[in-house]
């Protein structure tokens, strides 16, 4: 009779019996070699073995080459502080929404024409011939205002939580890059529909470019390629918009992250530091111990929370 | 390292006493510069204007249209009989060839009335670009104005302005008439005593100083 745990339990996560024991499984003797060989592993069998191991073969010969790995694992291994919570994500969000705008805007450009007298035609085309064509254009379109609303409130975020303090502000100037460049791929994308809104919105958009001094009058006739908008400014809009813009703002990201994953991330202004962050000097009649930071409560001196004295810190934060 | 560095590109100087060391190759006595610093400054130089090459006719490319002015071109709106003085009538014609819709422009045409001290038998053509940020403006008989719909401003039968936000008076394009019919040319803006001048954009001031602040485009044709 077996017992039930026997039954219920798995047999790789039961508690083996020591041989002798109760229940501990009468091996047979070891038969001759010669008589029963050892069973061989088949042909198929070996194959078998192999193709589950060519993936890793593959990307063990890649990193050979590449030796990414470290990289790699230094970057999505890294550490984070305590406190990290969903307004960390904002970042992530943001960069989510300008892939979904990259992949369906490439889409949108193998049907669209930038020709002032087929722009029109060829965004009804996408809207009402092509399969699934009013989908991704409709992505693009609102893809748009997500990615210029998550951008807000990760700066937001980024402010508010003090995270562009020493050592960040550079990347906080990245950022404000990226901000500006994000705007001028909403302004120059505005017009590529090129019906009424979008035309009369990039009229009025270059004229208020215009109302600089002294350098706005021809910084208009520079949007515009010349002193009306026509078929230049369609075209020039269309090349800024998916050519310049997109390039340099994947360039900056690349440089965002890496300061991100350089400088780290920052704790939420409400995590108070884990105490004590060094050795805090204690009075002498107080810890009766002159010297090197002993507390009667046990904590020692810590490095970024983490004990370094061997005290076993009871009553410290962890 | 960055003291490595450093040796290498000063030049080498033979220790006052005892050599030390072996010169390095292509030593001579006095010189100035070592062999590696030379080639740095070199490729350096080559690099720098290869980068020129590529990067000077692309900006040009993409500036030059600010320093291109058009072909002149008249276009014929209707016979001399066709305009009044009291009233305007809406004229579309072609500015730009080829372009579809977006080459028209619009103008409200009437023709000069000396009760308001315009001097006669001349052709006022004004053009219904907003002198605030460029909407359409639209003539409203019963009121004598133009109006525009975006911010409101509000322009008086010779396109003064007279309420709402816009800078100065409308624009306005030459005119002519050649065989009796009426030709318009290109657009030209007015300060707010109608005094022509080059054409502004939408949102800049005419007259006085805002002729320096806001200066005229080479793009642009003089006035008539």
């Amino acid at each position: 009779m077996p017992k039930l745990s026997d039954l219920l339990v798995p047999a790789p996560l039961r508690n083996t019996p020591k041989p002798g024991e109760a229940g501990a499984p009468k091996t047979p003797a070891p038969q001759d070699l010669k008589s029963a060989p050892p069973e061989r592993p088949t042909d198929l069998g070996r194959t078998g073995e192999k193709a589950l191991e060519a993936p890793v073969e593959a990307m063990a010969w890649i990193d050979q080459r590449m030796a990414a790995s470290g990289f790699l694992t230094g970057m999505l291994f890294r550490k984070v502080p305590k406190g990290t919570n969903w307004f960390y994500t904002l970042g992530s969000a943001t960069l989510f929404a300008f892939i979904v705008q990259a992949v369906t805007g490439v889409f949108l450009a193998m049907f669209y024409t930038p020709s002032t007298t087929q722009a029109y035609s060829s965004i009804a085309h996408i809207n009402n011939d092509v399969f699934l064509g009013q989908f991704v254009h409709g992505m693009h379109k609102w893809g748009a205002s997500v990615m210029v609303i998550l951008v807000f409130l990760h700066m937001g975020r980024t402010f508010f939580f003090g995270a562009y303090k020493y050592p960040r502000e550079l990347n906080w100037v990245i950022g404000v890059v990226l901000l500006i460049l994000t705007m001028t791929m909403a302004f120059t994308g505005y017009l590529l529909p090129f019906d009424q809104r979008s035309y009369w919105a990039s009229i009025v958009g270059i004229n208020i470019n215009g109302t600089g001094p002294i350098v706005g009058p021809y910084l208009s006739d520079f949007l515009r390629a010349g002193p009306e908008l026509g078929a230049t400014t369609l075209s020039r809009f269309y090349a800024i918009h998916m050519l310049l813009v997109p390039g340099a703002i994947i360039a900056l990201i690349g440089a965002h992250l890496y300061l991100v994953v350089k400088l780290g991330t920052t704790a939420p202004p409400w995590t108070k530091a884990d105490k004590p962050r060094v050795a805090t000097p204690t009075s002498n009649l107080d810890a009766g111990v002159s010297g090197n930071g002993y507390r009667p409560d046990g904590a020692g001196p810590t490095i970024a929370g983490v004990q370094i004295d061997g005290h076993n810190g009871e009553g410290a934060p962890a | 390292m960055a003291e490595d560095a450093d040796k290498i590109n000063q030049p080498y100087r033979a220790p006052d006493q005892v050599r030390t060391e072996p010169p390095p190759p292509g030593y001579f006595e006095g010189e100035s510069m070592t062999r590696r610093k030379v080639f740095t400054i070199a490729s350096q130089a080559i690099g720098g204007l290869a980068g020129a090459a590529i990067i000077l006719p692309a900006v040009g490319f993409a500036v030059a249209p600010i320093f291109h002015r058009g072909k002149e071109r008249w276009e014929k709106i209707g016979k001399t009989s066709d305009f009044t003085e009291d009233t305007y009538r809406q004229v579309v014609f072609t500015e730009t060839p080829g372009i579809g819709d977006i080459g028209k422009q619009l103008a409200y045409v009437r023709k000069s009335s000396t009760e308001l001290g315009e001097e006669p038998n001349q052709y006022v053509a004004i053009s219904n670009r907003c002198a605030h940020l460029g909407c359409p403006v639209r003539f409203v008989q019963a009121a004598g104005n133009f109006i525009c719909p975006c911010h409101g401003g509000v322009y008086d039968f010779q396109g003064k302005r007279i309420g709402g936000p816009p800078v100065r008076p409308l624009d306005r394009f030459q005119t002519r008439i050649t065989k009796g019919e009426v030709e318009v040319g290109p657009r030209y803006s007015v300060t707010s005593q109608l005094k022509p001048v080059r054409a502004r954009d939408p949102g800049e001031f005419t007259g006085g100083v805002w002729e320096y602040l806001y200066p005229p485009r080479p793009s642009t044709f003089p006035p008539p």
